[in-house]
């Protein structure tokens, strides 16, 4: 009896032992690679919001094995909101067992990703591609890390303007076309908006920390690269400046006032999904600070088909805070595909990046997910520039004053530290003087206090 | 195996004593797997922890690639940074009502209401309140995510009559979350009373309500002195497990809004994952170690048990 339970037991740990080391090995073998070569395409998925990026690389996956018989392309979408994605993209590309071959790169990760040798450098493959020079050249600028070398090939590139409802500006009885030039523009036509048209959220922007980057980029440098002051300068982050501490204001008059959104609305995930989808198509809000995708939404095979958004809502130009030159302001970044240093087939990888930046392929991504096109024969293209159901056409005129984010490879982190600034003074927990001062000492702590600066 | 014993007994002393090294030997060799596996993977990640607190390891940048030692650098931030404080005031907050007076206090008053009574009385309660036990934590936070939501259960009941919905969720949050894990774990104190309360001898209490004791004097002075143990046991355990609970509150607020639920691990979670400072929020999984440890000895001491 004694002797079966012992052997029993020196089974069943056996089995344990076993089983947690073929766990690891089948990790490493890199999914099914039954017959030839696997390259893994990693991407984010969420909610509703990018369909056209998932056919896109669908369709660019199918002419690629079409083009390399013996070679699968497996896509690995990652669920996670924007907050979580990026974390867990790093610990993908972290060990070689799970790097992806081609991984989408928000281009503010690029600097802090190549840091950390995530990714490949790509000079070597795109000096000798003629078609590398099809892409705008400041888009191109943001793919070199700080080493001077490039990282990624850009597959779309934006711009973030007001968005307002032409219908709503009328019953509260102010102009259309809307051109506000100052913040207090703004502001006053979100009061009239209150005012005559009750049961309609005035303003809405990004405010939640769950909305990430959007929080920051959206909202907080909209408003910041309007002011005098900017983010990073001469290589020290700007921590205190009268520029950071009128954005944050700025947020708290709208939420103060009660001119912004619910915060069960704003703070969630979601967030960026319910004004484009719920809120928008509902006119329910009167205007909304974001950027040039959201009339996506409302294509017939978008989440929210709505066939007269655009003449509906307009797309205007953000003002700067007191009208300085050049009058407006806007903020561009961007993704871009690049190639695990971890990963094993770097050169198909490149193969299949290839292919899904090719002109055709980029046009079919710009008009289906909304997104600015990088390269410039799509840009010169009258399907893509005359669109129907886009504001591509201004969206592409901001270009002319917009700013880009801090290539800088500490920027993610002190990103997160905007966003916890903005939604404490959003929520009013935070004054905006204390959160400012929260944020200086945790970007102190975080990059050192010698590479900051207060203005 | 024992009748193998007793029979070996009377032999000779030296026979026994290879007999004995032999069992020992056996005995290491069964325990072996046991103790390589947990040194792997709980010894191995403990020591690391300890490591890495003492770094600047992050999840992208520079960092991630070149380790560096930096003393207390870590420490001493995490002392000086507001977020901290926050955080530690809100885990004791979320400690003392969700587990201390929640589950501890309604655990016990569940055992003694049920205690004695029939058993399908006990059968039909004792049912119910485990639903919230089985329940795992991920489904608890979608289900008080609907209770409590803008236009979910609660405000519903409370538009019937007449009333007007509340945001529980950004304007209560912590009552939320703090009702969310009473619900989810009060089961288990049930339970544990509910063993303690059935080895209390009948003919104590009863020689209690002789002498003309009142059913307070009774529970006071007779109870729970005599379920001491199981008290303090019930405390430590569902202490660590309230101090380190993250899914029910992050997939419930996320922290928030802004800090308001923001408890230890959640913040542990949004430095070394949100903001990618690995080393930074391991520190504060050390402390948050070194505050569970604190927390049960506390208890062993003020209740003088000895475990």
């Amino acid at each position: 009896m004694s002797i079966w339970k012992k052997s029993l037991a020196v089974v069943l740990s056996g089995v344990l032992a076993f089983s947690l080391s073929a766990c690891s090995s089948q990790d490493a073998a890199g999914g099914d690679a039954s017959s030839g070569k696997v390259i893994k395409v990693a991407y984010r998925k969420f909610g509703s919001g990018n369909k056209g990026l998932e056919n896109w690389l669908k369709s660019s996956a199918a002419e690629f094995e079409k083009a390399h018989p013996g070679v699968k392309v497996k896509l690995v979408p990652i669920q996670a909101s924007e907050a979580d994605f990026f974390a867990k993209m790093a610990l993908t590309m972290k060990s070689p067992a799970t790097a992806p071959e081609v991984v989408t790169e928000d281009t503010f990760m690029i600097s802090s990703d190549a840091a950390a040798g995530y990714l490949e450098p790509l000079d070597r493959y795109v000096s000798g591609w003629d078609e590398w020079n099809q892409f705008f050249e400041p888009v191109q600028r943001g793919m070199k890390a700080e080493d001077g070398k490039i990282y990624g090939v850009p597959y779309s590139t934006d711009t973030r303007g007001l968005y307002y409802n032409t219908n709503i500006f009328k019953k509260a009885g102010l102009p259309v076309p809307w051109q506000p030039k100052t913040w207090e523009d703004v502001l006053a036509a979100a009061r009239a908006i209150k005012q005559k048209v009750p049961g309609v959220t005035p303003f809405w922007a990004n405010v939640g920390k769950a909305t990430g980057e959007a929080t920051t980029m959206q909202t907080f440098e909209m408003l910041l690269y309007g002011t005098k002051d900017r983010l990073y300068e001469n290589g020290k982050w700007v921590v205190k400046s009268p520029g950071f501490l009128d954005s944050l204001k700025f947020i708290d008059q709208i939420f103060k006032s009660g001119l912004g959104p619910e915060l069960s609305q704003v703070l969630t995930g979601q967030a960026g999904d319910i004004v484009a989808n719920q809120m928008m198509p509902q006119e329910k809000v009167g205007i909304v600070l974001n950027g040039n995708w959201v009339p996506a939404a409302w294509k017939e095979t978008g989440p929210a088909p709505w066939k007269e958004g655009t003449k509906v809502y307009q797309f205007a130009p953000m003002p700067t805070q007191h009208g300085e030159a050049p009058g407006h302001t806007s903020m561009s970044g961007g993704w871009a595909l690049s190639i695990g240093a971890k990963s094993k087939e770097k050169d198909l990888g490149m193969e299949f990046i290839k292919i899904a930046t090719n002109k055709e392929h980029q046009k079919q991504y710009s008009l289906t997910q909304g997104d600015l096109t990088p390269r410039k024969d799509v840009a010169e293209d009258p399907e893509y520039m005359n669109a129907p159901g886009t504001v591509f056409k201004q969206a592409t005129s901001f270009l002319e004053f917009t700013h880009y984010r801090p290539g800088n490879s500490q920027y993610p982190s002190v990103s997160t530290q905007i966003q916890a600034a903005v939604e404490a003074v959003a929520i009013g927990t935070l004054t905006p003087e204390k959160a400012m001062d929260q944020f200086a000492q945790n970007v102190k702590r975080m990059v050192g206090a010698d590479k900051t600066v207060e203005k | 195996m024992e009748t193998a014993k007793i029979g070996e007994a009377p032999l000779a002393g030296r026979k026994r004593t290879s007999s004995q090294t032999r069992d020992h030997l056996r005995a290491v060799l069964f325990l072996l797997p046991a103790w390589v596996l947990l040194l792997v993977f709980f010894f191995g990640p403990i020591l690391l922890t300890f490591y890495f607190a003492f770094t600047n390891m992050s999840l992208t940048g520079e960092a991630s690639q070149q380790l560096e030692f930096v003393g207390m650098a870590n420490f001493s931030a995490i002392f000086s940074d507001p977020n901290f404080m926050t955080s530690i005031v809100n885990t004791l907050v979320f400690l003392v009502f969700s587990a201390l007076i929640g589950q501890q206090a309604l655990g016990l008053i569940l055992a003694l209401l049920m205690n004695n009574r029939s058993r399908t009385f006990r059968r039909m309660i004792g049912a119910l309140v485990l639903t919230g036990w089985v329940t795992p934590e991920i489904v608890v936070a979608f289900i008080f995510f609907a209770f409590f939501s803008d236009s979910g259960t609660l405000n519903t009941l409370l538009g019937t009559v007449g009333m007007e919905p509340v945001k529980w969720l950004y304007e209560y949050p912590m009552t939320s979350v703090v009702i969310a894990n009473i619900w989810h774990g009060t089961a288990f104190s049930m339970l544990v009373y509910q063993a303690a309360l059935g080895g209390v001898p009948k003919e104590v209490e009863e020689a209690a309500m002789i002498d003309g004791a009142s059913a307070w004097q009774r529970l006071w002075r007779i109870t729970l002195p005599m379920i001491k143990g199981s008290v303090v046991t019930n405390m430590v355990l569902i202490s660590l497990q309230t101090l380190g609970l993250f899914t029910l509150i992050f997939a419930l607020t996320g922290g928030g809004p802004g800090v308001q639920t923001e408890t230890l691990p959640v913040f542990m979670y949004h430095q070394a994952f949100v903001s990618f400072q690995l080393g930074y929020g391991t520190a504060i999984s050390l402390i948050l170690l070194l505050i569970g440890m604190i927390v049960s000895m506390v208890y062993i001491r003020l209740l003088k048990v000895k475990i």
